[in-house]
């Protein structure tokens, strides 16, 4: 790779023991990528690709079986509170408050801060996520969005360099998930924090995302895109799909989901001699508003590059 | 009308009460002289009062008797119920308190480390069915000590479902609610204390309560062998003295106290109870 990212992915490959002395299952393998300080990169792949283990090798609570992962140039071994995670249900302690969730994160960030100190900057992030009034309540008094937003507040409160979420909005109904995510992009350009985000809607990753990584099927995954969103910020669900490049990138999204993520999947693999060569395979780095691509030069391309490859 | 709908259950348990009331009371009435004697009971020598259990009349009116002066002491023979259940109370509380005090953090280590779980579990298993008084002939010999047997005794039964429950909550934690810990950089100190031990309280508390249930169960029959004092001693004392009155009585004062030892760890149970 030869841009200096401030994470960098390395020859990722994740394996699981096959049963009974069967070859191992690999989920995926040389997966490269970067991302930017201060970057919002989504990733986009079938479901069981491994998106969520990227997420939790990345959070340290997972191990690569293979590669590295490398973040301000220090090898990421084991959880950090550098890195804050949001998960997919929520996890929130239910026996605890709202507000004492939030807490919860800071007083483990801030142990020397004092107690009025704590609350009142988990108060401030509840009030970005417009869930003051309801600091006092449990968890399960909540509905499904209000918690997730509370999830969300108890990880930008505890401001860690890098921000994971995995399918944060995925059990939420389109207007609260739209209502959350305008939510996110305003905390997010409020902080600035460097946001890694897994998600399995095409138009939450545009509207969102600096630049949005392609996932191939599994098994032997990998990244196989790294596509930029060149719409200017800031943007808006209403607005972001007048740009005129909103297409042009969608239909890009879509076809990779449709037909290449089949098509590339395995690909390296099936091919020994190239994996041997080429240890370090990063994604083709697509631009499609700057290349004015239509869907059906991309598609061509792209045929051309894995026969080439 | 709403508001008896609503109580209807309270009507029924009444009824009820008042039947079996009834029916016993007229039940253990004396048979009338002028009734002929069975050829039965001629040959028996006729009725004999004496072995008759007692109506309910006369037991209502010994708990008054007993209620109004609970606590008086006449003599290692003589004694209170008050006296006899704050005894049986005192150990039983002594035993279980003991028991959770081990009980607990061993749970604990078996819930939080599986190899743990497979080392300590055959002992368990073996150990978790014996009679909690078979131990009493081994207590007695070690400690030399009746009443220090009694709460060994306790001790032994309500250990038990305490630590079995302890190391199933603990394991149970949700992934999760662990990982949440785990990406705040907990101490494995804190992590117990912030996160595994309140997510495991409910589990650990149905544990406590199926522990003191066990320990009131077991403490009367303790209290029957080892003699002395306390309402289980006090029941076989009363036998002996052939007082069927105060037999039932007591029986009745061991149902109350049991029911509201048991409350009392419902209420911390619902206190410490979450929703997810
Ligand atoms: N413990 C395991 N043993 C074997 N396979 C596993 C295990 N955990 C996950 N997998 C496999 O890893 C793949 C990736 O899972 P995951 O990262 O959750 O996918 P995604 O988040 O992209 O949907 C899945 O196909 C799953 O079957
Ligand atoms: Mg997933």
């Amino acid at each position: 790779m030869n841009k200096n990212y401030y994470v960098k992915v390395e020859n990722l490959a994740k394996r699981f023991p096959g049963e009974s002395k069967g070859k191992d299952l690999t989920v995926f393998e040389n997966c490269n990528f970067g991302i930017e300080k201060g970057e919002f990169v989504c990733i986009i792949g079938h479901s069981g690709c491994g998106k969520s283990t990227i997420l939790n090798i990345l959070a340290g609570l997972d191990q690569a079986t293979d590669g590295y992962i490398f973040m301000n140039d220090k090898e990421v071994s084991g959880p950090s509170l550098e890195r804050g995670v949001v998960f997919q249900n929520y996890s929130l302690l239910p026996w605890l408050t709202t507000l004492k969730n939030v807490t919860f994160g800071v007083r483990a960030r801030f142990p020397q801060w004092s107690k009025e100190r704590v609350i009142e900057h988990s108060m401030k992030f509840l009030e970005l996520v417009g869930l003051k009034d309801s600091a006092h309540r449990k968890p399960s008094e909540l509905s499904g969005g209000m918690r997730q937003r509370v999830s969300i507040a108890r990880a930008f409160a505890t401001q860690p360099n890098l921000l994971l979420l995995d399918e944060p909005f995925g059990a939420l109904d389109a207007l609260t998930r739209g209502m959350i995510q305008e939510e996110l992009i305003k905390i997010w350009e409020e902080t600035k924090q460097t946001v890694f985000m897994i998600t399995h809607d095409v138009d939450e990753a545009i509207l969102l995302a600096d630049r949005v990584l392609l996932m191939t099927n599994g098994p032997y995954a990998r990244v196989a895109e790294s596509v930029t969103v060149s719409i200017p910020r800031p943007r808006e669900r209403s607005s972001v799909i007048h740009h005129p490049g909103f297409y042009q990138i969608r239909n890009h999204l879509v076809d990779f989901l449709v037909s290449r993520s089949k098509e590339l999947s395995g690909a390296i693999q099936s091919d020994s001699n190239i994996q041997s060569f080429t240890p370090s395979i990063a994604p083709k780095e697509v631009d499609p508003i700057a290349e004015g691509m239509d869907v059906q030069s991309q598609e061509v391309g792209t045929q051309e590059q894995v026969i080439s490859a | 009308m709403n508001y008896i709908a609503a109580h209807r259950h309270i009507l029924i348990s009444l009824l009820f009460l008042l039947c079996t009331l009834g029916i016993w009371e007229w039940g253990s009435q004396p048979p009338e002289a002028t009734k002929a004697m069975s050829e039965y009971e001629l040959l028996m020598g006729g009725v004999d009062q004496e072995a008759r259990v007692p109506p309910p009349s006369a037991i209502i009116e010994r708990a008054f008797d007993e209620l109004s002066d609970p606590f008086y002491d006449a003599g290692p023979n003589d004694k209170g119920i008050g006296i006899q259940l704050a005894y049986s109370l005192y150990r039983v509380l002594m035993g279980f308190f003991l028991a959770a005090l081990i009980a607990i953090p061993i749970g604990f280590v078996i819930g939080m480390f599986p190899i743990m779980h497979k080392a300590l579990n055959p002992y368990i298993q073996i150990l978790k069915p014996i009679s909690p008084l078979a131990w009493m002939p081994l207590a007695l010999f070690i400690i030399k000590d009746s009443e220090a047997s009694a709460i060994f005794v306790i001790f032994i039964c309500s250990i038990w479902p305490m630590l079995i429950n302890t190391a199933f909550g603990v394991a149970d934690v949700r992934k999760d609610w662990i990982n949440v810990a785990r990406t705040h950089e907990l101490s494995n100190l804190r992590t117990a204390f912030t996160v595994i031990l309140p997510a495991a309280a409910p589990t650990i508390l149905t544990g406590m309560r199926i522990s003191i249930g066990i320990a009131w169960l077991v403490i009367v029959a303790a209290e029957m062998l080892v003699g002395g004092t306390g309402i289980g001693y006090y029941v076989w004392n009363e036998w002996n003295n052939l007082d069927l009155t105060s037999v039932i009585f007591s029986i009745l004062m061991i149902g109350l106290v049991g029911m509201l030892l048991d409350l009392m760890l419902s209420s911390v149970s619902r206190w410490v109870q979450y929703k997810e």
